[in-house]
């Protein structure tokens, strides 16, 4: 037997064409539609294979193969270590497992060795010969190659206790990083399609009512209650229905949906098929960014091999439902997010938002009733079947249920996701996960949610992070992104970050938004580089509460929020842009001055030589000084000088 | 119908129309099959001529007008050919204090092509930015990935020379 | 009808059920101002100057894509939306050109009389402006994009009501713009029917023949019949000082509409023309010579009753013409037969 998804005799009932309703635990537990000794041995063994038993004296590797560690170049590891398996004889003791990703990127290329779950991390292939002799090998560890804590300095030997993943709770992420994405055995072997088979033994109102019980909210951004989301278009008329997944993530700093697609596809098919099941839809699209072209690969590979053994498709698992599933690649433009946007992209269409209502649940793609979720909310979906809503319910706060994934980015030490129960503070995640602020600096904002979120302060920090406590102060979930800032971070020119992000992703159908986030980049702009004029806060506060209030989608809606956070946390850095023309975290380069301090300059000349514009001036073994007028503020002279002479401010 | 003027002048049908066919006969009883198609036909031709998307336009029975309105309104297409490496010219202050402007020129001269044009056996294209914040190594070009300063118009053949 | 009862601006007010809340409004004679609504077209919602406050819901909707509800409360004209209106408005004039002096459609423009009412300043914002080549590239229809406000109504004219789709919003965001694809519009499968020219609420599209003959307030618009055809489309002559500069459709028409072809909407050049034949001509001597009706009638009558007595009624053929009335064909067709004596009468619209 070479996979679990194959016929374990010509006894066995299930092939794609005969499909069997107890297929998926015929594969784990049985088989159950014969009763044969031999073949019940013959699975188990399989099993054990699929998953190494720490007593079967097999080792496994794990090798990321998400996009980051990819372009980290694991690839290249991967081909070093079967080489050098293979050279030392070890090839049928230690089994290797491509997998998606394990979410610390930075990390990467990570290499674990189970079933100790030893981490090794930044891994190249020159380590490859030592890591198979000692740590395959001998069993011993490679002390170099261990993740070191960057605030104790300590060598952290298991993956479960680096800090990083010790405080997380995985439950979207269980198989990131553990299973091989692109081999459906190994995502039955941990209790795949286990869920979606669950269902199938209820109604479809008993689903949709279990998911309401769960609280499940959807995970892409405004947070509704996915069970009711299915209720509506369950309840919409119609033979034809849809079921479509928003795999579009474009947020800069958001990467969640990408680890689950590139790292567990099954999960996000497994819950299409039950939200299917649940609202009567026969077909399924996954819209995916075509930025992520490893996502669409291995959705493909998964969709096949689902179709391959029924588990999509007419009839499937004999259970008189059909489900057929494609993929859509998007072809650039954030703004197909939204979900009638992503709607008339599928369609072909210029992806341009429309009013709502009518919503998707009644008239979605092609006019028929559809269940729009994003890849996060899918895959939650699984295990609220599988281990029960009560179980879910019982994970994060009074309103916002179940784990959250959020994706670590900016000023922070581990740069990654963290997945963790909704309502834990942003200190828990910053600082617990993420190992605080890089190089010492202290904290001064997080923006969360992305451009569409909002900039929080650390008076924050100690806010629950939960649906409606963001809401509250101006923020919002959102995708889950958190790009996190220091002192050296402007206020001002993070603000103008996002707006520009949102303002080339406009697209252009309602004036507010077309018109009104040109107008709030260029008085931004003009603040950063020291033309901002009184008034000037005044015009940008009303414009974007203008702009919130009459914008056709969400884009526009929630484009001012970086703004009027900032304006409302960090009103003082917009001032002295603008009255003082100053840049108080000295970001802002049109507003630096750069100067030479003569008791410290030895006269070297080092800064005249490097400027670019020859702005500095003066004898050898003298003070120099700097023509500020002339100067252009690149920061060249700074870089060069060995005595700290030149300060900017 | 497809064109057969080529069949009918006995010349040998380009490759890549008979390539297009089949991308339209692949997709054409589908629905919403305009962005897939455009997306497999920019893989043939690497980029999308104005004839092909009036052959488009016509087989999948869309207003040229709309297909235009998607083309353009995704970042992923292109209406005109772009270069295998594209060279981008700092034309920030510091670059144009120390001779920018003198190095996009010389190589307009090299390339034979204006900024933002790309040359016609598709080698370059070449486009001015703001700045790449590489102000200290001014001037400054970028050829793809690769920052290249510190450029004295001389120096730029050499460099441009390795982009094949 | 079936009704339902809402209220708007403090009053208890009766709407058809299923109107919109623009549509409501206006059946009750309350003004809501709009760019990209029209009536005959469907709405895309996307100006958002017709917004409104809804008790019970996010933000401030816009009217004209928003249904109306039994019970619903709304409020047209509080300082909130006053002040969205004017900020939308702002934000279409800070992107358009202020040549309104030399602007075609000055005293005509929607964008300019709704910046007066809600007192849009005359720079609300610096910053940049769409630069857009004007194109001229036909007879008959001048496209200065720098002066859209990208409504839409053009695009679904030529959709919805010509059934071409010649033209489409290109690009996005700041850079969207209204467009036939690939070339000028002179040289796309354009038909000039001008529907999309009847439906621009400012100087983006304007009929060429009109440019500089006249403003609207010196016109005199004299509603008349085209003589093209026998369709029967109703039309505004515009006329300035005795003469007719150019056709605008009338929406009283009951056959046509606003909408006319090619042909009644730029078809006018020849009223005026000094090439035009007024009088009857006879060929005397291999050249045509002036003549009067009576001679010229007298002279088709003699040859008629000559060819009819030499070769048989049978030898004369009639064809009419789509520009005559029903009844002028009537006429033509009882002439053939009871005066000629032959069936052999035809018509050029003849399918």
């Amino acid at each position: 037997m070479n996979s679990l998804m194959e016929v374990c005799c010509d006894k066995c009932t299930h092939t794609p064409t005969t499909p069997c309703d107890k297929y998926i635990a015929c594969r784990t537990e049985g088989p159950l539609c014969h009763d044969d000794a031999s073949c019940k041995e013959k699975v188990q063994t399989r099993l054990k294979q699929v998953v190494i038993a720490p007593e079967s004296g097999l080792k496994q590797v794990l090798i990321c193969a998400g996009s980051g560690c990819i372009s980290s170049g694991s690839r290249k590891v991967d081909a070093a270590l079967e080489a050098e398996l293979a050279k030392q004889g070890l090839a049928d003791k230690v089994k290797i497992t491509v997998t998606g990703c394990h979410g610390f990127c930075e990390q990467g290329p990570i290499f674990i060795v189970e079933p100790e779950g030893t981490f090794y991390c930044r891994v190249q292939p020159e380590d490859v010969p030592e890591l198979v002799e000692k740590a395959l090998g001998k069993g011993e560890l490679v002390d170099r190659l261990l993740y070191k804590e960057p605030i104790t300095g300590e060598k952290v030997r298991h993956y479960q206790d680096i800090p990083f993943y010790k405080k997380q709770q995985r439950n979207v992420l269980r198989n990131c990083g553990h299973i091989d994405p692109e081999n459906m055995e190994e995502y039955i072997a941990r209790d795949g399609y286990k869920g979606f088979v669950k269902a199938l033994t209820m109604s479809p109102l008993e689903v949709i009512e279990d998911v309401k019980k769960s609280g499940l909210r959807g995970r892409g951004g405004a947070g509704f209650s996915t069970g009711q989301k299915w209720e509506f278009a369950s309840k919409s008329p119609g033979d034809e229905k849809y079921v479509v997944c928003n795999a579009d993530e474009g947020d800069p700093g958001a990467f969640m949906d990408r680890s689950v697609l590139e790292g567990d596809p099954h999960a996000v098919i497994e819950g299409m098929l039950v939200a299917g099941y649940a609202i009567g839809a026969n077909n399924g699209v996954i819209y995916v960014r075509a930025e992520y072209p490893l996502a669409i690969k291995r959705l493909k590979v998964a969709i096949d091999q689902a179709s391959a053994c029924g588990v999509l498709g007419d009839n499937v698992l004999n259970s008189g439902f059909d489900f057929h599933l494609k993929i859509k690649a998007g072809a650039g433009a954030f703004v197909c997010g939204e979900e009638t946007a992503l709607m008339a992209s599928v369609e072909g269409k210029r992806g341009m938002p429309r009013v709502r209502p009518p919503f998707p649940a009644v008239k979605g793609l092609w006019d028929k009733p559809t269940n729009i979720n994003n890849v996060e909310t899918y895959a939650n979906v699984p295990a609220i079947l599988r281990r029960g809503s009560e179980w879910y319910a019982g994970l994060g706060t009074e309103r916002s249920k179940g784990t959250k994934v959020f994706a670590l980015t900016g000023k922070v030490n581990n740069t990654g996701l963290a997945e963790v129960p909704m309502g834990v503070t942003l200190r828990e995640i910053i600082f617990d996960i993420g190992g605080g602020i890089q190089n010492g600096k202290e904290f001064k904002a997080v923006q969360i949610g992305g451009p569409s979120g909002g900039c929080l302060p650390k008076e924050m920090l100690d806010l629950p992070v939960d649906y409606d406590s963001l809401i509250k102060v101006g923020a919002m979930v959102g995708s889950g992104g958190l790009v996190t800032m220091d002192e050296t971070t402007c206020m001002v020119d993070i603000a103008r970050f996002f707006l520009n992000f949102t303002q080339k992703e406009s697209c252009g159908k309602c004036t507010p938004c077309r018109e009104g986030t040109k107008r709030m980049l260029e008085i931004l702009t003009r603040i950063t580089k020291g033309q901002g004029k009184a008034g000037d806060i005044e015009t940008l506060e009303r414009l974007a509460k203008n702009i919130q209030a009459t914008s056709l989608c969400g884009l526009g809606q929630t484009a001012p929020n970086p703004i009027l956070t900032t304006l409302k946390y960090f009103r003082h850095e917009y001032e002295a842009h603008i009255n003082e023309k100053r840049c108080p975290a000295g970001a802002c380069s049109a507003l630096l001055t750069y100067r030479i301090d003569s008791e410290k300059c030895v006269g070297c000349g080092a800064c005249a030589k490097a400027c670019p514009v020859n702005c500095i001036s003066g004898e050898l073994k003298k003070p120099y000084r700097i023509d500020a007028s002339q100067c252009i503020k690149c920061g060249t002279c700074m870089d060069k000088c060995k005595f700290g002479a030149v300060i900017k401010g | 119908m497809s064109c057969q003027c080529a069949v009918e002048d006995g010349l040998q049908p380009d490759p890549k129309e008979i390539k297009l066919g089949e991308i339209l006969a692949k997709y054409k009883q589908q629905k919403g099959a305009l962005i897939p198609v455009l997306q497999e036909t920019q893989e043939v031709y690497g980029y999308l001529p104005a004839e092909v998307l009036r052959r488009i336009s016509f087989e999948l029975k869309i207003p040229l007008s709309k297909v235009y309105g998607v083309v353009t309104f995704y970042a992923q297409f292109h209406l005109n050919p772009r270069g295998r490496n594209i060279v981008r010219v700092c034309l920030g202050t510091a670059c144009h204090v120390r001779g920018g402007a003198k190095i996009l020129e010389t190589i307009q001269k090299e390339l034979g092509i204006e900024d933002g044009q790309t040359s016609e056996d598709l080698r370059y294209t070449l486009e001015s930015i703001a700045c790449i914040g590489a102000c200290g190594l001014a001037p400054v070009i970028m050829v793809n990935e690769d920052t290249h300063g510190r450029l004295t118009p001389d120096k730029l053949g050499k460099i441009l020379a390795q982009y094949e | 009808m079936e009704f339902i009862t809402l209220n708007i601006d403090g009053k208890e007010v009766q709407a058809p059920k299923g109107a919109t809340v623009l549509e409501a409004c206006r059946y009750n004679d309350i003004i809501i101002p709009t760019l990209c609504h029209d009536p005959e077209l469907s709405s895309p919602g996307g100006c958002r100057l017709c917004v409104v406050e809804i008790e019970g819901m996010r933000n401030l909707p816009p009217s004209c894509v928003t249904t109306a509800g039994q019970g619903m409360v709304v409020r047209t004209n509080t300082a909130t939306v006053r002040e969205a209106r004017k900020t939308v408005l702002e934000l279409m004039v800070a992107n358009h050109p202020l040549d309104c002096m030399v602007c075609q459609k000055m005293g005509d423009c929607s964008l300019a009389a709704y910046a007066y009412e809600y007192e849009v300043a005359n720079q609300p914002f610096e910053g940049e402006k769409a630069q857009h080549p004007i194109d001229d590239s036909n007879h008959f229809i001048v496209r200065d994009m720098n002066k859209c406000i990208l409504c839409g109504k053009c695009v679904r004219a030529c959709e919805e009501i010509q059934g071409r789709s010649v033209i489409d919003f290109a690009y996005r965001g700041f850079n969207t713009e209204v467009s036939p694809a690939l070339l000028p519009l002179g040289e796309s499968d354009c038909v000039f029917c001008g529907s999309c020219v009847a439906v621009c609420p400012v100087g983006a599209l304007t009929e060429k023949n009109m440019i500089g003959k006249g403003r609207p307030w010196e016109i005199r618009k004299v509603k008349t019949t085209c003589n093209f055809c026998g369709v029967g489309c109703n039309y505004d002559l515009n006329v300035k000082d005795g003469k007719v500069i150019g056709v605008t459709g009338n929406e009283t028409s009951v056959v046509n509409g606003r909408h006319l072809c090619i042909k009644g909407r730029f078809g006018t050049d020849f009223i005026h023309s000094d090439r035009r034949i007024t009088t009857p001509l006879i060929k005397r001597d291999g050249v045509f010579v002036e003549a009067t009706w009576d001679e010229a009638l007298n002279l088709v009558a003699e040859k008629l009753t000559a060819i009819k007595e030499k070769y048989g009624p049978d030898s004369i053929a009639g064809l009419s013409s789509a520009r005559c009335t029903n009844e002028e064909n009537y006429l033509m067709q009882k002439f053939m037969r009871a005066v000629i004596g032959t069936n052999n009468v035809d018509h050029c619209a003849r399918t």
